[in-house]
Formats: C-alpha cells, structure tokens, sequence
C-alpha cells in the first residue's frame, strides 16, 4: 500500500491495471460487440505477385448471411484513398508507391487484399469469402532483399525502378583516412533476419458509421490512435473532427499496431455501405501474412582499428526490406533509427553507410521492438568482437579502450547526434562484478580444456529513444510531430484523473503516472485514474512506441503538475490569509512555512477551487491544468549485458546458462515495471539469436505461417535473468527519465550471439546465420572440424 | 444441436452450430469474453479453461463435446470476490503486461499446482509449455506460479481438486468426446 507519506516515485507499487486482466474483464477489442453488428472477413491473396485479371463474387453473395462483397475498385470509387506511409525520409530518393487497401490490378504479397466480405457471423463471412473467385496472372517474385536489385529482378513497382525505394546515407568524419590509417580492418556479413512481431492479441478492428451525424467511431487494436485518426483524414472521406478512435486495452504491440492498416479503412468503408457497425478480428493465421513483420536486413559492415585496440572507423553497405509496400512508418526505420546510432557507445571517429531500401514480394515491414537500433548495435557490437579477435584481446578490454567517458550534459558522435547523458563505464563495471567476470573465464578456460565449448559474450549498448525533439521529427520526413500533453483534472472530492496522449498497451502507466502524480502533488496512487487511447477524451498526442511514452509522457504529465501547484499556492495563500511567497507545498498540503499542522491539504482546495465560493481574485474555478511537452533531444538509455551459452558439439544445441543486464534508463519511478520490460526485452532479443526467423520460399510462399512453425520462445527455452541498474538522469525532461521499453531487445541478440561465436570460437567459427538452431550450429562445427583437418 | 454445461456453476443450454468451438460458445454465446483467443492452431494457450477439473484449450474441443461438463473459466474462478491466490500472486509478482495471456495462464497455472504443491523452477517452466507469452519472458509468471503455489496451500477455500476427482488432460478429452458421441 502506498500511502502519502511514503515516497511512491521509485516503489514497486502493484499494477492498478491488473484488476481487469487477472480476473478476464480485459477490455480487448475483439470483446466488444455493438447493436446489429456484423463481420468482415478479408479475401487474400495466396501468391505473392500476380496480375488480377477478375474478381467474381456472385457465388459469395448468395451464401448464408451475406450482406456485402466489396473490392477495391468500389472503395477507390467511394472516395477512400491508398494508405499514406507517414515518413518520407530526405535526401534519399524516396519513392512512395500507391498502396490501395484492397489491390485492384495487382497483388504483390501472399495475404495483399482483394476483396471483403460482409455477413451476419465471422464463420459465415469466412465460409462466404472463399466463395470469391479471382482469376490471376501470375508473374516472378522477388523475396530477398539484396536480389531484389538485381538488373533482372522482377520489378514490383513502376515507380520504383530496380525495386529501390531509397537510398540513404549516413556519413561523419574521415573514412577514407580511418581506413588508410588502420592496423587492422575487420570485414563481416551481417544478416538481421525477417521477425514476426507475434503480439499474443491478433488485430481487431470495428467501425461503426454513424450516417446522419456523419460520425465515425473505430476501436483498434492501436498503439497510438491519435495518429491513426489523422491519417484516416487523409485515406477517408471523413473528416477529423468527425472521427474518433478507441484503443481498448490492447494485448501487445512491440511496434506492430503502430501502422495504420488497410482493414482500418476496409471496415469503415463496410460500415458505411451495409449502414451496420462492422468487426475484423485478424486470425493468427492471417496475422502471419497481413500484420507488419520487422528487421530483414544485410549488411556488409567493416571495422577499422589500431593494434591497441582503438577503434578508427565504421562502414558499412546495407539493404533493408520494406516489403511490397510502405507501412506508416517503414522508410525511418532502416535509416533515421539505426545510421544515426552507429557509433554505439563508442568514439567512433569516422563513420559512413549506405543504406538501400528495396521492394520485394512480402508482408511490408516497420517497427518491431527497438525498430532500426537492434540492427545497429548488433553491428557494432560484432565487429567489436571481431577486432578483439583478431587482436587476441578481452572484448571487454576492447571496448574499455573505446568507450565514451562519462558525460552529463551531451556528448557529440560522428553521426552528428548528441547523446544526453552516459556512464558507460559505471554499467559495465557493474554488470563484470554480477556477473564474476574474471572467474567465469578462468572457469571457461577450464571447461575448453576439458573440450567443452563454453561461451561469454558481452556488449555495452547505447540506444536512441523517446522520440523525440518534433523540429527533428520534422528534419527527418516523420509526418508529425513526437510531442506529448497530459491534462492533470481535479475532482471536487480531491480524486485525480490524468489524461494523457499516449497511449500503453502493457507498459503499466497506468500505474507509473499515478505515481507521478502521487509523488508530486500529495494524492495516493489510488486516487488517480489514469486515461488513455480514446481521441475523444485524451488531448492530441503521438502515442506508445520508440521507449518515449514515459520520457515524453512525463514531461507533459509535469508540466501540468507546475501549473496545478502554482494555482494551489494562490488559492492556499488566500484560504489561510498569508502572501503566496509565504506558502511552501510539500506531500499534499500548502502551508505557511513553519505551520504544516495549519495547512490546506491538496483535497480542500479541490473543494474549494471547484466550489469555487471564495476564490482570490484573478483566479478561475476548477483545478485543471493541460501542458504539452516538446522535448528538446531524445534520451539514450545505455547499460552492459553479459551472457554465458555453452554448446554441445556433437548436436548443435545450445544451453542457455547465464544472462546478467544491468541498465540505466535514469530515475526508476517503478523497479518492478523496469524489471518486467528489461526481462521481457531480453526474452525477445535473445529469440532473434537463437529461434526466430520468418522464412519465405522462392514463390514467396510465407514457410513460417504459424505458430508451429515460427519458433517463439517458452518458459523452458529461458533462464532467469540477474538484473541490476545504475541511474543516470537526463536533462531532457523534468523527471530526468529515459525510456526501457526496448533496451533489453537491443542489448540481447548481440549478447547472446557474441556468447555462442565465443564457445565457437576454439573451433574458428566466427559467423552464423541467425536464428543460431542446432543444425545451423552443428554444420558450422562439422565445416570448420573438416578445414582444421 | 443443443448443448447444456455448467459454467462458473450456472446452467446454460443454448442451440449452436455443430462446428462451434467450445472457445466461441463461451465467448460469444456466454458473453464470457475473459478466455481470449491467440491463435488457431491450438500453440498459445491465451483460451485455457478447465474442463471438469482439468485444464483444457477450449479452442482445441467443441461446444458438443463439452455437452454435460462442468466448466470454470478466468470469470469464475474467485469465490464470493475473493480473488484466487493464483490471481493475486500473478499481480504480486507482476506475472503480466498486456494481460492478454493471463487468463489461459492463471488457469494452467492453478491445474499445474494441483499436480505439484511445490513445484521447482523446472516443473513450473514445463508445465507453461502450452502457454505463451510475448510480453514477460516469463520470469515473473515463473516467479507468480511458485508464489501461488505456496498461497494456495495455506488457503483452505481454494482446495485442490481431491486426488480421486483429478484427471489428466487427455483423460477430461476422452470423456468430452465420449459424452459427444452419445
Ligand atoms: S486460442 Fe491459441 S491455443 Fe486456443
Ligand atoms: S502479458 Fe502480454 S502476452 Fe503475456
């Protein structure tokens, strides 16, 4: 219980949302149904590229309980528009294909839309739309990204010669003279495979059009539905104002209900031409084909270093795929979110990529939790290794030798960043001392005596986050702003309610910024109701993604805080006959200094500002206040993660024996929720080293299509993991918080992969394709036993 | 067809659909919208219930099949509002994010501490084997199964399943399909 005399900033207070979920009242999208609704099943596509030359949806009409099919000549000619992608990255060539909701000539992805059925039941609208005939062409596919600019690559798009949707470049620094200058250079293929987000709650969409106000109201499964309802003004013939969507409670997004999607618009459409509120609920199955997938992408990267181990230069050529068609926000990805950060946590001097964005015949691409960095750091943090390696150097020694300093007040890097604040060393020294580093390879050094191979592997991550600065959001073609806002609203009886912008989904800020608000202003946790992912409550804000939902959402959240205690000290001041200079406030009660036991607490003059009978003159009634927070740079959490793996030479399997993290996202307002997110983080980075990967065939046949197929981790694949913090404020925002929602992602995968090229290493293995499986392993260990014979 | 079950100890007959899955009577006949649904190739576990006294993945039986049983899904499992010690170690020890899992978590998990009082690590991460989450890296579910374990066994309202009532999965399967057939 948390009460007003204990601080509840840094308590591992109980999640106030739990309530719901623990007891099956969750609110999830597909739970709510609306008078005379009905279903849409969507018609998809089962080859990846194919000229549509007919659609006949006769049969599909006659079947039990239809009431529409539609395609999507009839959408375009009602007005609806292609989806937009949100972000035109500059000088870069970007080319923006048209991408209708429904394909109307061509369909370029299995799963691309080509039609929708509208019936009484989900079963029926399922059984009626494999009833809708379409007659296809089919031409070649491309499903690799690096293929797909080869000069005879089928070619997906018109616009978009070559299948080059970009070509961008980032570049700081000499690298020609680093290079020149190198005692040693390292060279590395880095392969980034293709995700699949796999939130445990499919999409879910329900519209429902209301003719005679003209009004639209969409429940999503959305991770920001502010934005979605802007875009929707622009792909939608409703207005704005006239548009209001819901975000229930959403079952996980990790980046993937980030976009607005086709059936957003699908549904709407359904709505207005049945005149009934119309549902989608995506199956897992159609998930697999029609929901955002992440990472697909190569790199040929290169590390320049002296023979001590300094580290002189970066470079590297890079492909990233977009899929078939740009999702919101595909473009920044592979580039604003991962060149930038290319210098890690290091003083790289010289830096320079070229990154190209390709068309290929597969599910379109964006944000999967930390979306553009986890590619980076993977890359820095391998070829770090390798130039330890090849020095016959500690990696941590290595990475002593490089790392930034400690700094408070920004540091700038070759890519033109400047980092908030950082101490590198601190996280790394403490993550050596849990983790017992120095025994630990005296005792690895003993088991490769033994022929064991026993791996550490160790990386000391930066990350850009808390998106971010809305100038810089403007520089870089992200098609809005990344500021937030929160309204603080006192009731009569003192109760709180906190609106905020953006918009959680599993984070728990439902809880965390009620201590915000407990710790600042006096009131206990219970009393505040946190609100959010409803435009039609919630002020304009950017939503959850990016790790910025706390460090920007908090800023926003404070400056409401400053405005509601300035308007306290006037009305306590008045109340209690003193001058305002007089009134201090501390733990929920204004008083004249030195006579805390005569104090106003923050409820009266709730009461009192509501009743509003006896206000000092010049102040209004009520005790609200709204504040909106454009922050000035984004925040780097950073941190050091030690794993140790063992392999079993003769099958290839891999134990997972040991993972220590030790993170600094700044002041930790609740450890428990951190510790959830930094776990969570880790369980997800360390499945794209070693189970996860989608794999298309050459037909672009989606191969990983279920659940049984795609390997998402268990409780039995995991250990448990030791973590621990150092705390580095920001000056970013008021709190001096960064964000954690993704560092666990990012720091894991290098982690765990450099811990297994490690035990590898006796043998001379330094690369393997991730996912790290047994056979890939095993063949990797029988290849290099052959060379060594 | 028309089928009869007790659920949450209230009688329901309702006329379905032969091909209605056990998961889509609860939540859509029932209204009971707790049990979610994750997946449709039977791999999740977000739809765990318990199926006379085992815990069964209600989108892997049929509504006919569960003809006659007597059901307990997330809704029902607190007594009198009490919540279940399993329901409150999972928010003790911060068993869940997003929530969507939970349910078909909580229910495994209150079937798997029938079968070991005291489980160790290894038995809880095994027994979750058909439960996936995206959002915790299951240490903290892990963490919750072992706290509502010992909160279980120093809770009388909330006994066990008595050994002789107690039957495996596939057992409560084959019975479901019995009872279907005739
Ligand atoms: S819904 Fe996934 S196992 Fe039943
Ligand atoms: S809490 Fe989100 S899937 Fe488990």
């Amino acid at each position: 219980m948390t009460t007003t005399t204990e601080r509840a900033f840094g308590a591992s207070v109980a999640r106030k949302e739990d309530a719901r979920f623990i007891t099956g009242q969750g609110r999830f999208t597909d739970n709510l149904t609306q008078p005379g609704m009905v279903h849409m099943a969507v018609v998809r596509s089962p080859l990846a590229h194919a000229r549509i030359k007919g659609i006949d949806t006769s049969a599909a009409t006659e079947m039990p309980g239809v009431v529409g099919v539609f395609t999507g000549q009839e959408m375009a000619d009602a007005g609806f528009g292609g989806i937009p992608c949100a972000w035109v990255v500059p000088d870069s060539d970007t080319v923006t294909p048209p991408h209708p909701p429904i394909a109307i000539d061509t369909v370029r992805y299995v799963g691309d839309a080509v039609a929708m059925v509208v019936a009484d039941t989900d079963a029926n609208a399922r059984d009626a739309a494999y009833a809708v005939d379409v007659d296809y062409d089919v031409l070649p596919v491309v499903v690799d990204v690096r293929k797909a600019m080869d000069p005879d690559a089928p070619q997906l798009h018109e616009e978009a010669p070559n299948n080059q949707c970009f070509h961008w470049v980032v570049d700081g620094g000499d690298v020609e003279a680093a290079f020149a200058s190198a005692d040693v250079v390292v060279k590395e293929t880095i392969t980034n495979q293709r995700l699949i987000p796999n939130a445990m709650e499919a999409r879910v969409a329900l519209a429902r059009w209301d003719d005679a106000m003209g009004e639209l109201t969409l429940w999503v499964t959305s991770q920001n539905p502010h934005i979605v309802r802007f875009l929707l003004s622009l792909d939608t013939p409703v207005p704005e104002h006239k548009i209001r969507v819901i975000a229930p409670d959403v079952g996980g997004g990790f980046g993937s209900k980030l976009a607005h999607y086709p059936e957003d618009t699908m549904v709407i459409f359904a709505s207005q031409q049945v005149g009934r509120p119309v549902k989608w609920a995506e199956t897992r199955s159609e998930n697999y084909l029609a929901t955002t997938h992440g990472r697909d992408h190569i790199a040929e990267v290169e590390m320049a270093a002296t023979k001590e181990g300094k580290i002189l230069g970066l470079r590297a050529k890079t492909w990233a795929s977009m899929g078939a068609y740009l999702s919101t926000a595909s473009t920044g990805i592979a580039t604003i979110l991962h060149g930038l950060i290319l210098s890690g946590s290091y003083d790289i001097g010289a830096i320079h990529e070229d990154v190209y964005g390709t068309f290929t015949n597969t599910t379109p691409t964006d944000a999967y939790r930390g979306a553009g960095r986890p590619e980076a750091i993977f890359m820095v943090e391998r070829m770090v290794d390798l130039v330890a390696r090849e020095l016959d150097m500690d990696p941590v020694e290595v990475r002593r030798r490089n790392l930034i300093e400690p700094f408070d007040d920004g540091h700038e890097v070759a890519t033109g960043l400047v980092y908030d604040s950082g101490n590198y060393v601190g996280a790394l020294d403490k993550a050596l001392d849990m983790f017992g580093y120095e025994d630990a390879r005296k005792a690895q050094a003993k088991a490769r005596e033994e022929g064991r191979l026993v791996g550490i592997g160790v990386v000391t991550y930066t990350e850009i986050c808390g998106l971010g600065p809305s100038e810089v959001a403007g520089a870089v073609g992200f098609g809005g702003g990344l500021w937030d806002s929160a309204i603080v609203r006192f009731h009569p009886t003192g109760k709180v309610t906190l609106l905020v912008g953006v918009s959680p989904h599993g984070q728990g800020e439902e809880t965390t910024f009620a201590q915000i608000i407990s710790d600042q202003l006096g009131v206990s946790v219970e009393d505040v109701d946190v609100v959010y992912g409803d435009t039609a409550k919630t002020p304009m804000g950017w939503g959850t993604y990016g790790s910025r939902t706390t460090a920007v959402g908090s800023g926003a959240i404070m400056g409401a805080v400053s405005q509601i205690k300035d308007k306290g000290v006037k009305i306590a001041a008045h109340m209690l006959e003193a001058a305002e200079e007089d009134i201090e406030f501390s733990d929920g009660v204004f008083s004249v200094k030195g006579s805390r036991a005569d104090g106003k607490t923050i409820q009266d003059i709730a009461l009192a500002a509501n009743t509003a009978w006896d206000l000092p003159e010049g102040v209004d009634p009520g005790l609200e206040a709204s504040s909106f927070f454009n922050p000035g740079n984004f925040v780097y959490p950073f941190g050091t993660h030690i794993a140790q793996m063992e392999v079993d030479p003769e099958t290839g399997e891999i134990d997972f024996q040991r993972y220590v993290a030790v993170d600094d996202c700044g002041p930790v307002i609740n450890p428990m929720i951190v510790e959830g997110q930094v776990q969570g983080g880790v369980a997800q980075g360390a499945a794209q080293a070693l189970w996860e990967g989608a794999v298309y065939d050459d037909d672009g046949n989606l191969v990983t299509g279920s659940m049984m197929s795609y390997a998402i981790p268990k409780a039995e694949f995991l250990p448990n993991f030791e973590l621990g913090k150092t705390e580095t404020p920001t000056n970013v925002n008021p709190l001096g918080v960064k964000g954690v929602g993704e560092t666990g992602t990012i720091a894991s995968t290098p982690t765990v992969y450099n811990a297994v090229m490690d035990a590898l290493a006796p043998l001379g293995v330094q690369q393997v394709d991730m996912p790290l499986t047994p056979e890939r392993v095993w063949t990797a260990i029988q290849e290099a036993q052959k060379g060594g014979q | 067809m028309n089928v009869s079950m007790t659920v949450n100890n209230t009688s329901y007959e309702r006329d379905v659909e032969p091909r209605t899955l056990l998961v889509d009577f609860l939540r859509d006949d029932l209204g009971l919208t707790g049990t979610n649904i994750g997946c449709d190739t039977s791999q999740c576990g977000a739809c765990t219930v318990h199926i006379d006294g085992a815990a069964v993945k209600s989108c892997t039986v049929l509504a006919a099949q569960a003809d006659g049983a007597s059901i307990t899904t997330i809704e029902g499992l607190s007594i009198n509002g009490e919540l279940h010690p399993m329901q409150r170690a999972f928010t003790e020890k911060h068993g869940l994010q997003c929530g969507f899992c939970t349910p078909g978590m909580i229910m495994t998990a209150v079937k798997l501490v029938e079968s070991y009082p005291e489980p160790t690590e290894e038995q809880i991460r095994h027994g979750l084997e058909g439960n996936l989450c995206r959002c915790t890296g299951y240490q903290n579910i892990v963490q919750a199964v072992d706290e509502g374990a010992r909160l279980t066994e120093a809770h009388s309202p909330f006994e066990s399943t008595p050994a002789e009532h107690q039957i495996t999965l596939r057992e409560a399967e084959r019975r479901a399909w019995e009872r279907s057939r005739t």
